[in-house]
């Protein structure tokens, strides 16, 4: 369920389909995206799971951003 | 009873800077700031200090709106980058302008600063003290960012814009509101002095916190979180829909950062009046000289809605709905 909400936010900022993100993607490397769009993809996923990200940096895969959020989100 | 924008001016720098010529101070490239910022180039000055602008741009506002230096009651600048400490930028475009009957101070509230000076000038005609206003935003940035930092250095441009504004019985300013959020100030600073005197033993080093600092992520959180609601609440307030808006002049800080702004308040992009390829970031000066060129184009009529909205460092935002 984390996972699906992460993949359509993050296919909703980069443009791309859902089934090309996987766990493994790379964010910046596989989706073209850079630091604004991973600015925005965090952003949204703070509100959609009412949690803050304090070091964006250590996102790098799809994986890196279900497990916060799961470690986090109440 | 309210206030409205008579005249609008704008002053910037003759000497043009392309992202090509930034490419040769440091290492980057067209494509990379075309991307992320949306700046194809920006106007930086030759030794033009900031007053410079401001008092050319007060020229302008006397020219158009047909009025005499004697009959302003009131002049505001908002700057992060003033000649002095003292004098405000404020007494020196009176003195040059001729303003003698004028009350003139500046304001600091950086990207915001126009919101914040053109909504204590509402407040004193509204009040019935003054009849009338320069209210001009002017920077010169480029002497307080750092040439070397190339994630800072290409954002920013020199420039001046204002309004005149005065009395009005009818249209003018309808709804707005201005912020702050101080919690947050340590994200967005330049400008920073050291307590240095000589009975205390700081060494004699230069301070990196001169310089522009800021931190990307947490500015572009915050802009595009508190645009968005200062423009709903504005509207809400109002009891104005989106639809009825012809035009909103954003602060010119990132076309990225509007583009998330106007998907987030569903209005559409070519409302969003933009001019950031070829200013960059004027702090204070980018609404007004975004506006005064909205209404040189001759895009807006007397009585259309347009918003005016900033945001920056303090971490501050201002926004206006107005008749024009």
């Amino acid at each position: 369920m984390v996972f699906e909400k992460i993949r359509e936010i993050i296919a909703e900022q980069t443009g791309k389909d859902e089934e090309e993100i996987t766990l493994d993607t790379n964010v910046k490397d596989d989706l073209d995206a850079d630091s604004l769009d991973l600015f925005q993809i965090i952003n949204d996923i703070e509100d959609e799971f009412d949690i803050s990200v304090e070091d964006p940096e250590a996102i790098v895969t799809v994986k890196d951003i279900v497990d916060f959020v799961e470690s986090h989100k109440n | 009873m309210t206030t409205r924008i008579i005249a609008t001016g704008a002053y910037a720098p003759g000497q043009v800077i392309t992202n090509d010529d930034m490419a040769k101070v440091v290492d980057t490239s067209d494509e990379w700031i075309t991307q992320r910022t949306g700046i194809k180039e920006r106007h930086i000055s030759s030794g033009e200090n900031t007053s410079v602008l401001a008092v050319n741009t007060a020229r302008q506002l006397l020219c158009k709106a047909g009025k005499k230096a004697e009959d302003i009651d009131l002049i505001i600048i908002a700057s992060v980058t003033a000649d002095y400490g003292t004098p405000s930028l404020g007494c020196m475009v009176q003195k040059e302008i001729g303003a003698s009957n004028a009350v003139a101070f500046d304001i600091t509230a950086a990207c915001s600063g126009f919101m914040f000076a053109l909504s204590i000038a509402d407040k004193y005609i509204k009040t019935g003290i003054y009849n009338n206003a320069i209210v001009i935003g002017a920077e010169t940035l480029s002497k307080i960012v750092d040439w070397s930092d190339r994630s800072t250095c290409v954002l920013f441009g020199d420039g001046a814009g204002g309004a005149y504004v005065e009395k009005s019985q009818t249209d003018g300013i309808i709804e707005e509101e201005i912020g702050s959020k101080g919690e947050l100030y340590d994200i967005l600073t330049e400008g920073h002095t050291e307590c240095k005197n000589v009975f205390n033993d700081k060494k004699e080093e230069p301070d990196p916190l001169w310089y522009v600092n800021m931190n990307g992520r947490e500015v572009f959180k915050f802009a595009t979180k508190s645009v968005v609601k200062s423009v709903e609440r504005v509207l809400k307030n109002a009891g104005v829909t989106a639809d009825e808006i012809k035009f909103v002049v954003p602060h010119q800080a990132n076309t990225r950062i509007v583009d998330v702004i106007s998907n987030k308040l569903g209005i559409p992009h070519e409302k969003f009046y933009m001019n950031i390829d070829r200013y960059g970031n004027t702090s204070s000066a980018s609404i007004p000289i975004a506006l005064n060129e909205l209404n040189e184009k001759g895009l807006i009529e007397r009585g259309d809605k347009v918003i005016l909205t900033g945001f920056g460092g303090g971490m501050t935002w201002g926004t206006m709905l107005v008749s024009w």
